[in-house]
């Protein structure tokens, strides 16, 4: 029997979306807060709504900062959405001088000034021809703060609002993404099951 | 670029979707979750699901029918109806909602607004504002309709905005359910006074509104009764608007 897949609880997040994602691949889900379950999972996701400062200081307050880094680093198969891509990155334009988890060398920075913002919707999507996760498509985004560039030693897939940024990155089995996966239709959901298949 | 939405929206009451016109008369229109999986399956970019009901035991109904929406759905869902404090949105969140449309309780109570923004981020904070023609601008009407507040509607969307609302779910009070067109002139002008994202809603018969909707200023167009009654499908609208040079969602 396939082990079940592991979604880290960091706050309030549309956790239930992202489990339904998971039901529909015929795999199970639990929800966790228990830092143990960063290390032990065979497959982890790690959510994320709301402001970077208050879910990095969630973060270590539960003491899952080391395992998380420790757990990418590794390669160890492990989905980033929304925030949680942002999370990997050094610091967030958002709460200046909070250290992010520092997996990526990158900040984030806000959506520049003129587009709507935040940006809610749907946006097209173009990969890194050398990406073995990440395909061309139309994805649901909902952000105002982005990454600018995909960090050196990682593949990724760009978007365009106000200017070219990062859609999603991955190495290995770990795959992050700035637009929700599990609600860009049947797309979103083909990415969700390439990601739960890889080894 | 950021793609217009084409979303169908279920107002739904014990277990059931329904349609009136101006939000009266309501009529059966199915089964929420067959409902939801046919739009997805069209090609609908999000789902907005309104529980209409206004008791206790209605609600409870909704926080069922959110779940099983859930489970089917690979879209976006805004659910939104009867929403009055923090801990009914995250009920509804928890059940599988992805934003939260506050309505009546907002006017009442502004801060509410900033209480759900600060708590779960102004992208899952949504204003839905209904709009009655009045003088030369737009009141805020509330309950339903029932109740017209002397507010003007363009004020109050730049307040809630202020205070957290991520997105403005606009509904003409005067078009609702009429199948005239969206009102034109008032998603001009909230298009002038606010930044976050526009649903245009109420009174939508077809593709050439739609396209004169997002033409005014609207993100993205709801409608109901036009897909309800099976008029269109979402597949071949969004084709049509393609046909009239609106870039759509593939």
């Amino acid at each position: 029997m396939m082990s079940e897949v592991v979604i880290l609880r960091t706050g309030t997040a549309n956790l239930a979306s992202v489990a339904a994602a998971v039901h529909r691949a015929g795999r199970r889900t639990r929800i966790t807060d228990s830092v143990d379950d960063i290390t032990a999972a065979e497959r982890l996701v790690l959510p994320g709504v709301g402001a970077f400062g208050a879910v990095v200081a969630r973060i270590d307050a539960m003491h899952a900062r080391a395992p998380l880094v420790e757990r990418i680093g590794a390669g160890r198969p492990t989905l980033a959405i929304c925030l949680g891509l942002q999370l990997l990155a050094a610091a967030s334009e958002e709460s200046p001088g909070v250290d992010g988890l520092g997996v990526l060398d990158a900040t984030v920075t806000g959506l520049p000034p003129g587009v709507r913002r935040p940006q809610l919707g749907w946006n097209r999507v173009t990969a890194d021809p050398g990406c073995a996760l990440l395909t061309d498509g139309d994805a649901y985004f909902a952000n105002s703060y982005k990454l600018d560039r995909v960090p050196d030693g990682w593949r990724g897939a760009l978007t365009d609002h106000g200017g070219a940024f990062v859609a999603a990155v991955e190495r290995g089995a770990v795959l992050a993404c700035q637009f929700h996966p599990e609600l860009s239709g049947s797309w979103g959901q083909a990415l969700v099951e390439r990601w739960l298949e890889l080894s | 670029m950021l793609l217009p939405r084409v979303i169908p929206c279920l107002d739904v009451k014990d277990r059931r979707v329904v349609k009136g016109v101006r939000f009266q008369g309501l009529r059966d229109a199915g089964d929420p979750v067959e409902r939801a999986g046919a739009y997805a399956a069209q090609g609908a970019d999000e789902l907005v699901l309104l529980d209409v009901s206004a008791t206790p035991e209605g609600r409870g109904h909704a926080l069922e029918v959110v779940r099983a929406v859930r489970e089917a759905l690979p879209l976006p869902l805004t659910v939104g109806g009867g929403v009055r404090a923090a801990g009914d949105a995250e009920a509804l969140l928890d059940a599988g909602a992805d934003k939260v449309a506050v309505n009546t309780a907002a006017v009442r109570e502004p801060e509410l607004l900033g209480r759900l923004a600060r708590r779960f981020g102004r992208q899952c904070t949504i204003l839905a504002l209904d709009a009655a023609r009045a003088g030369a601008g737009w009141e805020v009407v509330v309950r339903s309709g029932r109740d017209r507040t002397g507010r003007d509607a363009l004020e109050w969307a730049a307040e809630a905005v202020g205070r957290g609302a991520g997105e403005i779910l606009l509904t003409s009070w005067d078009r609702d359910g009429t199948g005239s067109g969206y009102d034109l002139e008032l998603l001009a002008a909230m298009r002038a006074a606010v930044e976050v994202p526009i649903i245009a809603s109420g009174g939508a018969a077809g593709p050439s509104h739609m396209a004169e909707a997002l033409a005014a200023g609207a993100d993205a167009v709801l409608a109901a009764t036009i897909f309800h009654d099976g008029h269109t499908t979402v597949a071949d609208l969004k084709a049509e608007l393609a046909a009239l040079g609106v870039e759509v969602r593939r």
